[in-house]
């Protein structure tokens, strides 16, 4: 992959954000909240860390792999393949409206490049990150998988038995990481269901942690570059990626409020005046 | 006289073990995922030939699931094995986004499925997931009658692509089906050509079909008896050619009548030829403990039942 500077790498992430809530205006429909809190991950993901192929095949032999399990992210997840290559970013505009391939939430059915398997309904994602991980074993392919939950995803149960099944089976070519923005649908997360010391739980369930400052490039970059480092020890990895909902657009930063509705035009104009275009909008 | 004989009765999960291991040998892509049932499933024959390609899940079947999917990225043909409770009702919302929707090849093996599970009772005799896997776009449904109809319908869905559901059962059956015949998706199967009434019957209940058959013989009225083991995709054609011989019908399965086969086929016949059916299956009733011979008789699913029902099919027609 390209090497990207810092510097170039925020300036992706700014059209990635002027894309999501351009993409959630249009349709008056989405979820801008943690798709913004994660631009930084997806963009350092697809334009530094993986080594992956644009020219999309489903089985993904000898490529880094990608796992979306928090689907309601799929604005921030279709920018980012967009701006990356995997189809134009024109299409861009068809997010969430009929016949469209950029579906509300991921999916394989209409074919789009870059979509491995369906999620939205939550909590499946780490389990098919591990099962391509076994698979990858199989084959021989060096190749990591990568996969992204939300915090408040971590209320599912088959997350844990997932967990179990990582650790006791030394899946170490995975790298799975946490949106830890603290919010849920219905509120804070300490007040709808709390996840104690999460670090201390990952640990406890034999998983090596690490800890991120989600909303720093340069921190993030270096987070997934010491992770990949850890890779091949016999242990599961999980970065804690500390977030903040809606960064970058200050109306939005912070709450849940903003979990799951599209900004009016008046809300737009404000949103865009604190992106800067650096790629030219779609 | 007897149509179809059997020299000895052997389990269908058997059969599936069998079939399990002779695909690992056809092709090293299939790998099997098991949740803590690997005697129940007969599956420790392929753990031992292959125990690189065999994956013990514990008894986490939703990340059985999950994980089943995510091994088709990369080539792998992933068969789960559990009760067929635990690999429908249980997880089929994973089942529905990570594999049918997301159009993954995986086989969902399902073992003790209905009421001859036996004496586990209720909680572990699931009687709808028929209907519920036959509901899900993309998904194949396949529930066969014997050891040697099992084995070859295993190695049959290890060489389709697309995600499948195999159900099978518990108790040793009799085995009738020849050992040598391949195994066609969806293409159901004429045991006994008759005139009077067409008898479609699937998984256990095609050997009372059978036994059903020769007490109408003696009767004087010619039953045709058709295998259905593939339920999705339904042989309509097959079903079809019959009736129009027969004028009327009998569904018989070890499911709820709502949902399963006999709806399959009322689907069918309403839309094309409406003939008089009448169904064999429990009644909108849960299962209970006691032995699969008095569980079969006791809900309404023996050769007995079969007769009734033909003779009433009969008279409506």
């Amino acid at each position: 992959m390209t090497k990207k500077t810092t510097e170039e790498l925020s300036n992706i992430a700014s059209q990635v954000r002027r894309d999501i809530v351009r993409m959630v205006h249009a349709q008056n429909s989405g979820h801008p909240g943690a798709a913004l809190g994660c631009t930084e991950f997806m963009v350092a993901l697809y334009f530094k860390i993986l080594n992956h192929n644009p020219a999309f095949s489903m089985d993904g032999k000898g490529e880094d792999l990608f796992f979306l399990s928090n689907g309601h992210l799929s604005a921030v997840f279709y920018s980012t393949l967009a701006r990356s290559g995997y189809f134009d970013t024109k299409e861009l505009s068809t997010f969430r409206q009929i016949n469209s391939r950029l579906q509300g939430h991921p999916a394989t059915e209409e074919g789009l490049p870059g979509i491995r398997i369906a999620s939205g309904s939550l909590g499946q994602g780490l389990s098919n990150a591990l099962g391509a991980c076994l698979t990858k074993k199989l084959n021989s392919d060096p190749s990591l998988v990568y996969v992204l939950m939300g915090d408040g995803e971590l209320n599912e149960g088959q997350i844990w038995e997932a967990a179990l099944y990582g650790a006791h089976n030394k899946v170490d070519n995975i790298i799975a990481t946490v949106d830890y923005n603290r919010q849920q649908i219905d509120g804070p997360i300490e007040e709808v269901m709390s996840l104690g010391d999460l670090k201390a739980k990952w640990e406890a369930f034999g998983w090596q942690v690490i800890e991120t400052d989600g909303n720093d490039m340069n921190a993030v970059v270096q987070s997934l570059e010491r992770a990949k480092t850890m890779t091949g020890k016999g242990k599961p990895i999980l970065n804690l990626l500390k977030t903040e909902m809606g960064y970058g657009v200050d109306f939005m930063v912070g709450t849940h409020k903003w979990h799951g509705v599209a900004p009016n035009d008046a809300q737009l104009t404000d949103a865009l005046g604190q992106l800067q275009e650096t790629l030219g909008d779609y | 006289m007897a149509k179809y004989t059997f020299t000895e009765k052997k389990d269908t999960r058997s059969g599936f073990g069998d079939g399990l291991l002779e695909a690992g040998k056809k092709d090293k892509n299939v790998v099997a995922l098991c949740a803590d049932l690997t005697g129940s499933l007969k599956m420790g024959d392929f753990k031992k030939a292959f125990p690189e390609r065999f994956f013990q899940t514990g008894i986490s079947e939703a990340n059985m699931v999950g994980m089943a999917a995510g091994m088709t990225i990369g080539g792998k043909i992933p068969f789960t094995g559990t009760f067929a409770n635990f690999t429908t009702s249980r997880v089929y919302d994973q089942v529905r986004q990570s594999i049918a929707y997301s159009h993954k090849n995986v086989k969902l093996c399902g073992s003790h499925a209905g009421v001859t599970l036996g004496e586990d009772g209720a909680t572990h005799q699931v009687l709808e997931d028929i209907g519920m896997m036959k509901m899900l776009p993309n998904m194949v449904v396949i529930n066969p009658c014997d050891y040697n109809q099992t084995k070859a319908a295993t190695l049959a869905i290890a060489e389709y692509d697309g995600p499948v559901y195999l159900r099978f059962g518990r108790p040793k059956v009799p085995v009738f089906m020849p050992d040598d015949k391949p195994f066609i998706i969806g293409k159901a199967l004429n045991l006994i050509e008759g005139t009077d009434v067409s008898i479609f019957a699937t998984g256990h209940l095609v050997w009372e079909a059978i036994l059903a058959e020769e007490i109408l013989a003696e009767k004087g009225i010619s039953a045709e008896v058709i295998n259905i083991h593939t339920i999705k995709p339904l042989d309509a054609k097959a079903i079809l050619k019959s009736v129009s011989k027969t004028g009327c019908a009998v569904a018989a399965e070890e499911h709820q009548m709502s949902g399963g086969l006999g709806d399959s086929i009322a689907h069918v016949l309403i839309q094309n030829q409406p003939v008089p059916l009448e169904y064999v299956g429990v009644n909108d009733q849960f299962g209970e403990s006691g032995t699969p011979e008095q569980l079969m008789k006791k809900y309404g699913l023996s050769a007995k039942n079969i007769v009734d029902a033909a003779l009433k099919s009969i008279k409506r027609k």
